[in-house]
């Protein structure tokens, strides 16, 4: 949507004046969380960000649309779409926290990257103000890349690898200045809330989880891509509507660091961070990769374990030797005949490298292997008695980027 | 956590608890050798914090445990309820 059309579709941004509570109050009415993984309070973190150093001194706002998440692509369809949204968010939280400057961080898919290189320039030709907005490139920095201490690194000139918090780039970020890392979506989401405000926003979606949400659907679809859901539709109606190939086995909620949950089992589960929670995944960055019957769950989680294991930032001990031994337990689960041996020293793994590391990279990693050997566990009784399924030898459901793109 | 004493919230020394910069942590395992009531090595010689607040009686232990660090990698702070909260607890040295 070109600048003429989203001012007619979308109205103009209200005027705030810098350092104004008006927004930060509205969108803490809305309850929108962020729409980046975490799914944290944006209300909380937008009055950390204002609040800190006693609301004296420069700022920053970061827009996180690096999207280093394989099987997500909500954050680029977005920008391609609409990144005049996104900008104008960008502007709302520069004015609402007081920050002097913005950075655009983006991924690889170069649709979003040209859309983007083109809002600029008509707000440039359109003589919009606000501060000055870079645009970053981080899309060749792998997976750690989207996450939040990890981004600030990068803007400061070092590795894209995260840091040891505290101190949380809410109070010390880029430049030791306290910044606001927000995703993409979450920032069109502000723009949505200035505009129209709190009640509108809680007008769809659920009591717990109000407003709507980007979702990925992929895997054994017919209809995959980017879809925008009202927050706790239920699962099985988002798989329907992007066409759910039957037979399903199982579907992989949140992104790389998620659950498997089962099919059609999990239909009923409502598509929210609470509504997830309850069943024991997570919503993440609002990924459904759907498993078809003919795939093996098991080798799926091996190779994706095998991924994350080689987009470890080798900071941390327990992640740097737990991380590539669970994905060989994986691997020899998936691939070989796994004995009780391998098969209770990965389930050891998954335990020994949670919470341990200085990101939540490890701990996303044994969420999944966790969630893997008890959702597939009548596969694994089948591999540890006859060895490998045929089905691993499936091509894969689940996308592995190149390793050029890590 | 059978043989500790009840925790007081009351008292702000038992909302101190140990955490570990893994960062900076390389392993030299002093502090697994000084405090093996709170702490012990992963497979790989890495410290494993046992949850909770340091117990009154091993606080004094545990600040020799922070200062003896080689790497400065060990850390006595005041509790998180919640990782994700970005508005309260700040991790200081000690000691």
């Amino acid at each position: 949507m070109n600048l003429a059309a989203h001012r007619k579709h979308y109205g103009p941004v209200p005027l705030l004046a810098a350092g104004s509570d008006a927004l930060i109050t509205e969108v803490e009415r809305a309850g929108l969380t962020g729409r980046g993984g975490a799914t944290f309070s944006t209300g909380r973190k937008l009055r950390a960000v204002a609040t800190a150093n006693a609301g004296r001194g420069a700022r920053v706002v970061v827009a996180n649309g690096s999207e280093s998440e394989p099987a997500s692509s909500k954050d680029a369809v977005l920008l391609a779409r609409s990144p005049h949204l996104v900008l104008d968010g960008i502007q709302l939280c520069a004015a609402a926290v007081g920050a002097s400057r913005g950075y655009l961080c983006l991924g690889s898919r170069s649709p979003a990257a040209r859309s983007v290189r083109e809002a600029f320039a008509e707000r440039d030709r359109a003589g919009l103000g606000g501060v000055p907005i870079e645009v970053v490139d981080a899309a060749a920095d792998g997976y750690l890349a989207g996450q939040e201490t990890a981004l600030v690194s990068l803007l400061n000139g070092g590795r894209a690898v995260p840091a040891f918090v505290p101190p949380r780039p809410s109070d010390r970020g880029v430049r030791r200045q306290p910044t606001l890392v927000l995703n993409v979506e979450t920032l069109a989401q502000v723009a949505l809330i200035a505009r129209y405000g709190a009640t509108w926003f809680r007008s769809v979606g659920a009591d717990d989880a109000p407003g709507s949400a980007l979702v990925t659907v992929t895997g054994g679809v017919s209809r995959p891509g980017v879809r925008e859901i009202p927050l706790g539709t239920p699962l099985g109606e988002v798989l329907r509507r992007s066409g759910l190939a039957a037979p399903a086995q199982a579907v992989l909620t949140g992104g790389y660091f998620g659950t498997w949950l089962p099919l059609p089992d999990a239909f009923r589960v409502p598509m929210s961070a609470p509504g997830l929670r309850a069943a024991g995944a997570t919503f993440g960055a609002g990924v459904l990769a759907v498993l078809p019957a003919s795939s093996c769950g098991l080798a799926e989680t091996a190779r994706v374990a095998g991924y994350l294991a080689s987009q470890i930032a080798d900071q941390c001990g327990p992640c740097r030797n737990g991380m590539p031994a669970l994905a060989e337990a994986m691997n020899w689960i998936a691939f070989g005949r796994p004995d009780a041996d391998i098969i209770g020293w990965a389930r050891q793994l998954t335990g020994l490298i949670t919470g341990r590391g200085a990101c939540h990279l490890p701990d996303g990693a044994a969420v999944l292997a966790r969630s893997a050997l008890a959702v597939f566990s009548a596969d694994l009784r089948a591999h540890a008695t006859a060895g490998p399924c045929g089905r691993a030898q499936v091509a894969a459901t689940l996308p592995i980027p190149p390793r050029s793109h890590r | 956590m059978s043989e500790l004493p009840a925790h007081q919230p009351a008292d702000p020394v038992h909302e101190l608890e140990l955490r570990v910069n893994p960062i900076a942590c390389d392993a030299h395992g002093v502090c697994i050798e000084l405090l093996p009531e709170l702490i012990t090595a992963d497979p790989w010689g890495y410290p494993v914090i046992r949850p909770g607040p340091v117990p009154l009686r091993l606080l004094a232990l545990a600040r020799r445990a922070v200062a003896d660090c080689p790497t400065l990698a060990l850390l006595l702070a005041e509790r998180q309820e919640g990782r994700q909260q970005p508005d309260r607890s700040r991790a200081r040295r000690q000691g």
